[in-house]
């Protein structure tokens, strides 16, 4: 007889949902006759995002007491709700966009029930207290979204997208694996709120291990140096998933590097501070760099989210309730305009039906005002300007990182902001200030059904971008009350 | 409330001006509207305001980022009102222009100038320093469309050069502001003084970019000439300001030490600045050429103003800042008069525009001769309380304004004789009409104030530091930085304790 744990099933919810949801569109594949296939399977993924939404929203709301459950193998707290309501909002957006993405086979049940599978993984992945339930959620959201960019296999983009994501991500999973066998190894324990003290603090195995689980993070979070797959990924991949690539994946490996971090490393804290500034400065000086020579749009977004995942880590580095706060509210306005950019650049490029560039962009302001103005928005928001989200991230990250002592980074993201305003700025000239092309002029009115929910979900994504710039107090009391259950 | 109004009205304008779907000249005069009900809105605000007084004025505040101790607060001194009335009247000057001038796309257009106009005035009367960064960089986004779109052929390479160089200062001026709000308080009218030199030139660098200061004005000539006309008129008229604005209202008041000790640089690159925006002014090859580095030249005699830190020179910055908004201003819409009738602006093929023409004549005379500081003028008021000002801060400062005054003579007399006398130049067609009756009323009333300012200066002069009348007698002493706390008002004795007791505890800490 196996004794089962007492099981908290609000704490699984939100994975559930999506788990459901993956289940119900991946059976509409044989089940449903192919007509209302896709709509069917889109119906189940949309409905499992808004479910595990949902349930993340009450999860935070009664998770006021942080404790782990299930066997210890869960946490039930806010910081994981939090995580798991921005991953939600992300894929609810994504859902939108996806829908009208353009393929050469009939592959809905598929595409969507990898969408909800990858929000599912990475949601279980935002709560999991120990290093085996940690790798689970790991290797769950990361294979969903190995097969998601390569299900287009038409496409060569898709297949290199795929096949590369597959080799470094795998090849990330198991150094990841390999270091969390170090901790183990040292501390005797998975759970991650005890191998703190365990170990004696200067214990090699353990060091070698947090070097490298800190490595798997910097892999998912496509932080330089380990940033090397992401520009041909999000290149190649179905660009609503790039889309959720950058807005979700991102988050949580972040959040949950930081949990990973506080929790069980906490003697540790002068070297991985040191690490993640180190990490931080590499991101922001590759991802900006490299990303102002780029002509493709998805690709300078890729960069981008390089450069981002340098500022998401100014806010680790802070090692600081105020730097876990500055992680969770950067996250909301980064992860709107992360989908709503990529929209854009989907609406753009089935309409073209070719790659979308900066220049071909030119003229898209005039053509499409009110998709314009998004653009405009989102690409303010990226660089932090006022009257957007993303200037309150930025105003809290680098509070973060100047109260922990770290005020030369703040001349490093201050100096990497205005290189930042090169290519940002670029779009915005493209849009513009480029004789364009007017052979859709005046088309906003007669969208199609595809392109009106692809309009809904940038509509959305530009009210959160530009709102949680207004209401930057009440999602910060979300943050803080999050990041208060962190131990510092 | 008042403020918060003068600052949502625009802004509000801007979206129904959007919105509108009406052709653009109904479009533009909606706009107009907007403009001048903030123009109202002003004088209502300055008719009930208390000269008298040396607190914050028509203050509101509300929590906005509650957890760093940031929020929404606005309020306005006696100096900043006049600059406020500044940015109603240059605003409202160039819409109507732009509206006769029928510029295309006007929804977008006009949308912008409305969203400039709330974005200036936040500027002006921002108490938060979050508040006032969020202000000055949300003017870069209607600035810099404006430039890119609607400007003339090199207007990419000027939208980049302006971007370059303002958002390199400004960016420096967001990470000083975050480490002077957490350690002294983001809220302007409580936070302490601090004693800090890199912190100082963090706001330094932004404000000497934006104003521009010598050496870095490196955008200012691409950006004046590709601009429209009346953007032109707002860059030198408004925007310009607010950098001076800024070492007014946060240099001086929040850094005593730093102002104190490096007032001899900052009086030196002013001087600088003012010498050679002049020489460049007499050199340039086309009208807004001329306008440009004059601009810069005046921009520096402000400068020269602020830093030699006494009250005259301080009253005549003001005085000169709401002179210098309306010439350049006027100036910048003559120069696009004058390029709409010839398609040119260079000074060579131009000649003879004042045969025929007696209108456009007189009032490019009037206002030339005004900027030229004759005496009896506005302009004349303002450099003199500087120049006087800045000989009691040490007499050898007045020596550069003092040839300053003489290249204006130069460089603006040369500018009139160029374009309206000799013979008629190659690019001036016979049948280009006079000034239209909505031009001389734009420009013509851009000329009435400066008349008016001309007969009665202490309109501003007086009414900008409050306890200026008490302390007049002493005043010649005076060598005190301002005070922190008392919102720049009282440049009196007190303040010199005040502001000891702030660098003190600074030290303390």
């Amino acid at each position: 007889m196996i004794k089962t744990p007492p099981i908290d099933w609000l704490t699984l919810a939100p994975a559930l949902a999506l788990l459901a949801a993956t289940l119900a569109s991946l059976m509409t594949a044989v089940l449903v006759p192919e007509r209302f296939r896709k709509n069917v399977s889109w119906a189940a993924c949309l409905a499992g995002y808004a479910g595990a939404l949902a349930a993340a929203g009450v999860l935070f709301d009664r998770s006021a007491h942080a404790h782990a459950v299930i066997a210890n193998s869960l946490f039930r707290d806010r910081y994981g709700a939090l995580a798991a309501m921005i991953v939600a909002g992300v894929g609810l957006l994504t859902t939108l966009v996806y829908y009208g993405e353009r393929s050469a086979t009939d592959r809905f049940g598929e595409r969507f029930a990898l969408l909800a599978s990858a929000g599912g993984g990475m949601i279980f992945f935002a709560q999991s207290a120990n290093l085996l339930t940690l790798f689970l959620g790991l290797e769950w959201f990361s294979i969903s979204l190995y097969v998601l960019c390569a299900l287009e296999r038409e496409r060569p983009e898709a297949i290199e997208a795929g096949f590369k994501y597959l080799i470094v991500g795998g090849f990330s999973s198991a150094i990841f694996v390999f270091g969390a066998a170090f901790v183990y190894g040292a501390s005797g324990t998975l759970n991650l709120a005890q191998i703190a003290g365990k170990a004696a603090s200067g214990d090699l195995l353990l060091l070698t291990g947090l070097a490298m689980i800190l490595t798997g993070f910097g892999f998912k979070a496509s932080a330089a140096p380990f940033h090397t797959w992401t520009p041909d990924v999000y290149q190649g991949a179905p660009t609503p998933v790039s889309g959720f690539m950058a807005g979700a994946t991102k988050a949580v490996a972040l959040v949950v590097a930081l949990r990973v971090l506080t929790v069980s490393f906490p003697d540790q804290e002068h070297l991985w501070t040191t690490a993640a500034a180190v990490l931080a400065v590499a991101s922001l000086v590759v991802g900006n760099l490299a990303a102002l020579a780029q002509r493709d749009l998805k690709r300078m977004l890729a960069y981008s989210s390089i450069s981002h995942a340098g500022f998401l880590l100014l806010a680790v580095t802070a090692a600081s309730s105020l730097g876990a706060r500055a992680l969770l509210y950067y996250l909301i306005p980064y992860g709107a305009a992360s989908v709503g950019v990529f929209a854009l650049a989907a609406l753009h490029e089935r309409e073209r039906g070719e790659p979308t560039t900066l220049d071909n962009l030119a003229g898209f302001g005039w053509r499409r005002p009110l998709h314009g103005i998004a653009l405009w928005i989102f690409m303010l928001s990226f660089a932090g300007f006022p009257l957007t989200g993303g200037f309150v991230g930025k105003v809290y990250v680098f509070a973060a990182a100047y109260q922990a002592g770290w005020t030369w980074l703040l001349v490093v993201g201050a100096v990497a902001t205005v290189v930042s305003l090169g290519y940002y700025l670029a779009v915005v000239r493209a849009i513009y200030m480029r004789p364009g092309i007017d052979e859709h002029a005046g088309a906003d009115g007669e969208l199609p059904m595809l392109d009106r929910l692809l309009s809904i979900a940038v509509f959305v994504a530009t009210v959160i971008t530009v709102g949680s710039f207004f209401a930057a107090q009440p999602l910060i009391n979300l943050a803080k009350h999050a990041a208060s259950q962190l131990p510092f | 409330m008042l403020t918060t109004a003068l600052i949502g009205l625009p802004l509000f304008g801007a979206l129904a001006v959007l919105l509108l779907p009406a052709p653009k000249e109904w479009v533009g005069s909606l706009a107009l509207f907007f403009s001048l009900a903030e123009l109202a809105l002003w004088i209502s605000g300055l008719s009930r305001f208390d000269f008298g007084s040396a607190s914050i004025q028509f203050e509101h505040q509300r929590p906005w980022i509650s957890d760093l101790g940031i929020s929404y607060h606005v309020g306005l001194f006696s100096f900043s009102i006049w600059l406020v009335g500044l940015t109603a009247v240059v605003m409202a000057a160039a819409i109507a222009y732009a509206l006769w001038s029928g510029r295309e796309r006007a929804n977008a257009y006009y949308a912008l100038m409305l969203f400039l106009t709330g974005a200036i005035v936040c500027v002006f009367t921002a108490q938060d320093l979050i508040l006032f960064y969020v202000a000055y960089e949300a003017m870069m986004i209607p600035l810099y469309v404006l430039i890119g779109v609607w400007g003339g052929a090199r207007r990419l390479q000027a939208t980049f050069k302006f971007v370059a160089y303002t958002m390199a200062g400004s960016l420096l001026m967001f990470a000083t502001i975050i480490v002077y709000g957490l350690s002294h308080g983001f809220d302007l009218t409580t936070a302490q003084a601090s004693g800090s030199v890199w912190l100082f030139l963090g706001f330094a660098a932004a404000f000497a970019v934006k104003a521009p200061l010598f050496p870095l004005h490196g955008w200012l000539a691409d950006a004046y000439r590709e601009s429209p006309a009346e953007v032109s008129a707002v860059l030198s008229g408004v925007v310009s300001k607010v950098a001076v604005f800024g070492f007014l209202r946060i240099g001086l008041t929040k850094f005593p030490d730093s102002t104190h000790d490096l007032r001899t640089l900052f009086l030196a690159l002013s001087a600088v600045g003012l010498v050679y925006g002049s020489l460049l002014a007499f050199r340039a090859p086309d009208v807004r050429g001329v306008v440009a580095y004059s601009s810069l030249a005046q921009m520096s005699l402000i400068g020269l103003g602020i830093f030699s830190q006494n009250e005259l020179a301080l009253s005549g910055s003001v005085l000169q800042m709401v002179n210098h908004g309306l010439i350049s201003t006027a100036l910048f819409l003559l120069a696009g008069v004058i390029e709409m009738r010839t398609s040119t602006g260079v000074l060579a093929r131009l000649g003879g525009v004042a045969r025929g023409r007696p209108i456009l004549a007189s009032l490019i005379v009037s206002i030339g001769v005004i900027s030229l500081a004759v005496p009896g003028s506005n302009a004349f008021a303002g450099e003199f309380m500087i120049l006087a000002g800045a000989f009691q801060r040490g007499w050898g400062w007045a020596i550069p304004g003092l040839v300053a005054m003489v290249l204006a003579a130069m460089y603006m007399l040369r500018l009139i004789s160029a374009v309206l006398h000799r013979e008629v130049g190659e690019a001036v067609p016979k049948k280009a009409p006079d000034v239209r009756p909505v031009e001389l009323c734009v420009i013509g009333a851009l000329l009435v104030a400066m008349l008016g300012l001309s007969v009665w200066p202490a309109a501003i002069s007086k009414h900008s530091f409050a306890c200026l009348d008490q302390t007049q007698t002493t005043s010649t002493e005076l060598n005190v930085s301002l005070p922190a706390q008392v919102g720049l008002a009282c440049v009196s004795g007190q303040s010199s304790t005040s502001g000891a007791t702030n660098t003190t505890t600074e030290q303390a800490r």
